[in-house]
């Protein structure tokens, strides 16, 4: 790592890069002929190329977000982002297979130790690409496809063409355009009527390259009376330049499906983390998302979840911290579309050392969705005076017969809770460690347990080294 | 042999520019109780806090020797690790924080070293089963709702896991029923053998249940008179007003 890299970002412990190892490279900046090629290069078929090319033409036509960080977009210098990268020629099934130095990578992020331990599944893409992907074979017996998106597309066109941006059309925002224009990698899921998948399945997202962009695009459909968790986790190294991770994830949940999607991103200071995210919820079905948003200089990202058939519920839990030199703009969207459908919010962010972070959140109500019960509920613990909280919530309700509940309060560490625990013989870091975990329990709590575990971990080691 | 535990000569204490404590002497010796009673107002709290070094708090002048050391450089958590404890008068709420889990990392922290989950477990129900606390607190958050009566069975529950050389207990008493108070009373008795305790109070009940040893008397940030435990049944029958005349 660069002295001013270092610098940057302070004590970020996946900071470390190991060299490239390009298979396939493509120069830097964007064009119709690199969707083209990209498409090509990937054999995928004609309709694919033709909704990348549109896509492409929407995101050049498009503006920049005119809200959120404005100053910080500005910074994207999209012709100095390389758009592919292939480190390694095939997705293995073995971790033995994958090249070593990107084996090594994921040995020290302790994926293959998790895969053996606790998951029913695991992708690991490396750049634009999965080098690793492999299923629990139970769930392969029970009909439940779990692929890289690339693997997905070519293994089965017919689902894909059948939900890909039914959810999230490229049309929706810049980056879905620019998403759908130059996709690479991410998972497919489809599991069938009725199956359970009780052990997690996870993807883990690594940006290795300098200026890289990672663009994967998540599908994931569970089919009536089905459940699914997937998990999802990302570190880059850090660098002086800036990354770009663009996803688009989208979620389509039948009649009395659940799905629940948690991420804890953790990618270093350097990476602008724009991310687009989306579930549908049918009947009495259910979409949650537990979000959580601990690294990357720039995140604008609001999971959101349209409860499209009656009785359907969604669940939006996250949490941001926002350190030095980090803007986490942050939150959830739910629209509510049909009768008797319910909803949760809850928020939890933290500002340290000049951080920032916001609350934007949507709540819809729809004229016909009667009976509706939505619970939002917004926390910001500030740690010192240099750091900010905005909230920015925007409820549109068009059901008098809703009924809602809205909450927000913005707190500080006080002194007689640090007293209180020096005094049984932690240090002040330790207490400050102690006051914010707690502070994101209810969001740690929802993790699986070696997630949770990691996590309070993270965030006791960004207490160090910070107080004086 | 005895050991003095705590010396506090001549202690002026300010917070920004309100002069509270006076001019505060006083010698504690291991084994011992000390009582300090006395109005509101009188620097009882801040006394307590001053010793176990609130931020809050300036010492003007005067001096605190704990086991012979000027402790006046030393931070609160090391405070602590060496044997100081303070029962709050009002506990500050955690949240988020599970007791079971605060307990366990403080008893670490004061030790040195984490104790074995067994071993942790047995003492931890033993000294639950003492105060007739009941298991389902370990997975409540730290004093998060808590009533005031559970507040102090906490507070004193982390007393008898930490095994302090020197317990500074501020109101423990109040707010308590007659049964908590017996019981949080049966909680002091049972590591007064080994620690110098030192007991701020309003009431003399809680002094029928612990015997003091000495008894002190605070008014305006000076102690003005000092005894046996008579002293705390004159004051219970004939109130302040004899003392402030010696004031």
């Amino acid at each position: 790592m660069t002295r001013e890299a270092q610098d940057a970002v302070g004590d970020y412990k996946y900071g470390f890069h190991d060299p490239e190892s390009a298979t396939i490279r493509f120069d830097k900046g964007l064009s119709e002929q690199v969707v083209r090629d990209i498409s090509e290069l990937k054999g995928e078929p004609e309709w694919m190329t033709d909704i990348r090319v549109k896509a492409y033409h929407h995101f050049m036509e498009r503006e920049m977000p005119t809200w959120g960080n404005c100053e910080s977009l500005a910074g994207i210098d999209f012709d100095n982002v390389t758009y592919f990268l292939r480190s390694s020629d095939k997705t293995e099934k073995d971790w033995d297979d994958v090249p070593d130095d990107i084996k090594r990578t994921f040995d020290r992020l302790g994926i293959p130790e998790a895969e053996q331990k606790w998951l029913g599944g695991v992708t690991a893409q490396y750049e634009s690409e999965a080098v690793y992907h492999s299923i629990r074979e139970d769930l392969e017996e029970q009909g439940v496809l779990f692929l890289d998106m690339d693997s997905g597309l070519k293994e089965h066109p017919e689902i894909v063409k059948k939900y890909f941006g039914t959810v999230i059309p490229h049309t929706d925002n810049k980056f879905s355009a620019l998403n759908t224009a130059v996709w690479s990698g991410g998972s497919f899921i489809y599991v069938p009527k009725g199956v359970h998948v009780e052990m997690p399945v996870q993807a883990y997202f690594r940006i290795n390259a300098k200026n890289m962009g990672q663009f994967e695009r998540t599908l994931i459909i569970a089919d009536e009376g089905s459940s699914i968790h997937y998990v999802e986790g990302c570190t880059a190294p850090t660098y002086s330049t800036d990354s770009l991770h663009s996803a688009v994830v989208e979620l389509i949940a039948m009649e009395g499906a659940k799905i629940r999607y948690s991420t804890v991103q953790n990618w270093s200071a350097n990476v602008y983390n724009l991310v687009t995210k989306r579930g549908v919820a049918h009947k009495n079905a259910t979409v949650e998302w537990v979000d959580g948003n601990i690294g990357s200089k720039l995140t604008m990202k609001y999971p959101a979840v349209l409860l499209k058939g009656e009785g359907a519920h969604a669940e939006v839990i996250s949490v941001a911290y926002a350190g030095e030199g980090q803007h986490q703009d942050a939150g959830a969207k739910v629209h509510h579309l049909a009768p008797n459908t319910t909803s949760n919010i809850l928020s939890k962010s933290i500002s340290k050392n000049g951080g920032r972070s916001s609350y934007r959140g949507m709540l819809q109500v729809t004229p016909k969705a009667a009976g509706c019960r939505s619970k939002v509920v917004c926390d910001a613990l500030m740690l010192d005076e240099d750091s900010r909280s905005d909230t920015y919530p925007t409820m549109e309700i068009g059901n008098s017969t809703a009924d809602l509940e809205h909450e927000a309060s913005v707190s500080k560490v006080s002194g007689d809770q640090l007293f209180y625990l020096m005094s049984r013989g932690h240090t002040e870091e330790e207490a400050m460690g102690m006051i914010v975990n707690g502070f994101f329990e209810p969001f740690t709590r929802e993790l699986p347990m070696e997630y949770a575990v990691e996590l309070n971990r993270l965030l006791e080691l960004e207490m160090e080294g910070s107080i004086g | 042999m005895t050991e003095v535990l705590l010396r506090v000569e001549n202690l002026h204490v300010s917070v920004g520019d309100t002069p509270i404590i006076q001019g505060i002497s006083l010698e504690m010796n291991r084994g011992e109780i000390h009582a300090i009673m006395g109005r509101n107002g009188a620097g009882k709290s801040t006394l307590a806090n001053v010793i176990m070094g609130h931020p809050a708090y300036q010492i003007t002048s005067g001096t605190i020797h704990y086991k012979g050391k000027n402790i006046e450089d030393m931070e609160v958590f090391e405070r602590a690790r060496a044997g100081m404890f303070l029962s709050f008068q009002y506990p500050a709420a955690i949240p988020g924080v599970q007791v079971g889990t605060f307990l366990r990392k403080s008893v670490a922290s004061v030790r040195g070293e984490a104790p074995s989950p067994r071993a942790f477990r047995q003492e931890l129900n033993e000294a639950m089963k003492q105060l007739d606390m009941d298991k389902s607190f370990l997975s409540r958050y730290v004093n998060d709702g808590f009533s005031g009566g559970e507040k102090k069975r906490l507070e004193i529950l982390q007393m008898l896991l930490l095994q302090p050389h020197l317990a500074l207990l501020d109101e423990t008493d109040s707010g308590l029923d007659i049964d908590a108070l017996r019981i949080v009373a049966e909680g002091i008795n049972a590591v007064a053998e080994n620690t110098g305790c030192l007991i701020i109070t309003h009431y003399q009940r809680l002094l029928d249940l612990v015997k003091p040893d000495v008894v002190h008397v605070l008014i305006d940030g000076k102690i003005i008179e000092s005894g046996g435990p008579e002293l705390a049944l004159k004051l219970e029958k004939e109130g302040y007003d004899w003392v402030d005349a010696l004031a």
